[in-house]
């Protein structure tokens, strides 16, 4: 790699490298563990899940350098609301959907469809 | 080791850093509802994904080493982008050219092998209309593939554009956004692989 800058570089090749090998190592560590049916789906999904938040967090820190921005750090504040909004917008359908599924019987779903059938 | 140093003058869009950096966090505002729109389409996803309607599931359907091929040639080309960007920041127009072409090339590759694993999907009868499960799915990993097609666009023109006008300021800038954007579809990648291809293969 050439030292030759014509502007102060602020990032440098370590960082990817570092994110790349983690990323690979999270994935594969993942793919492993769902295909050898060797554990109980109990164990596996909440363990999925925390390595794919790690690895959101490990491209986030090395691909695109969030937290390394100068002071105010207005892409982390964005970021954080993102993770808000997006938070609400998940778990509310979920809610919302599974309190609709567990208040409705297929038959009154029918019989709903059936009478907004004119609108 | 011979330098390829940018020597065209900016004619236009030049500039100052600051208003350059105001540029790129516009753009990350707008990586930020594109999250909030594919958040959208995940949760449709998880509300329908159990509802078959006497089709297929997911792991009856999904083909899982293709999987883990896609996921690792998109992690290996957001790895190049960050090379490619390091080459832009070092003025080496040789190395962002080849650096972006590899991308370019990974990613082609990406979508070849995700729209053979849905026209496979559809000549077996399970299209978008077979069940809400398959038409969350389609919708939710079709939108990343049109997100992946307009970077490829994207990218194609800007290395044509690079190699004839070289590594003006306007056009690393250029870069920075295509780089963001990429990382970025790399990390919506890894939500649908796990949550779509992973959890619904268990």
């Amino acid at each position: 790699m050439s030292e030759r800058t014509s502007e102060p570089s602020k990032t440098t090749l370590r960082p990817y490298v570092l994110g790349y090998i983690w990323s690979i190592y999270l994935t594969i560590t993942v793919y492993l563990l769902v295909t050898s049916d060797r554990f109980d789906s109990y164990i596996v999904v909440p363990i999925v899940i925390a390595l794919a938040a790690v690895q959101f967090v490990v491209q986030l820190v090395y691909f695109l350098h969030l937290g390394q921005e100068t002071r105010p750090r207005w892409r982390l504040y964005a970021v954080l609301f993102m993770i808000i909004v997006v938070s609400i917008l998940v778990f509310g359908s979920l809610w919302i959907m599974s309190n609709l599924n567990y208040r409705m019987t297929p038959q009154q779903i029918n019989t709903y469809m059936q009478s907004q059938d004119g609108l | 080791m011979s330098q390829h140093v940018a020597t065209v003058k900016e004619p236009r869009l030049n500039l100052a850093p600051e208003a350059s950096s105001k540029v790129t966090f516009g753009f990350w505002i707008y990586i930020m509802t594109d999250c909030v729109l594919f958040a959208s389409l995940f949760a449709t996803y998880a509300v329908l994904h159990n509802n078959t309607f006497g089709g297929p599931a997911g792991a009856q359907l999904f083909n899982m080493p293709n999987v883990l091929a896609e996921t690792l040639i998109l992690l290996t080309s957001s790895f190049t982008t960050g090379l490619g960007m390091l080459a832009a920041q070092q003025r080496h127009l040789r190395k962002v050219i080849a650096w972006f072409g590899v991308t370019f090339v990974l990613g082609a590759s990406f979508l070849t092998i995700e729209l053979s694993e849905f026209s496979k999907l559809v000549a077996s009868g399970n299209s978008w209309q077979r069940s809400g499960f398959l038409s969350s799915f389609f919708t939710l990993v079709g939108t990343h593939g049109l997100h992946i097609t307009v970077g490829l666009l994207w990218m194609a023109i800007l290395i044509a554009k690079i190699a004839a006008t070289g590594l003006t300021k306007a056009n690393v800038r250029r870069l920075t956004l295509l780089s963001l954007f990429w990382h970025f579809l790399d990390i919506v990648w890894i939500f649908i692989f796990t949550m779509v291809y992973m959890l619904g293969a268990i």
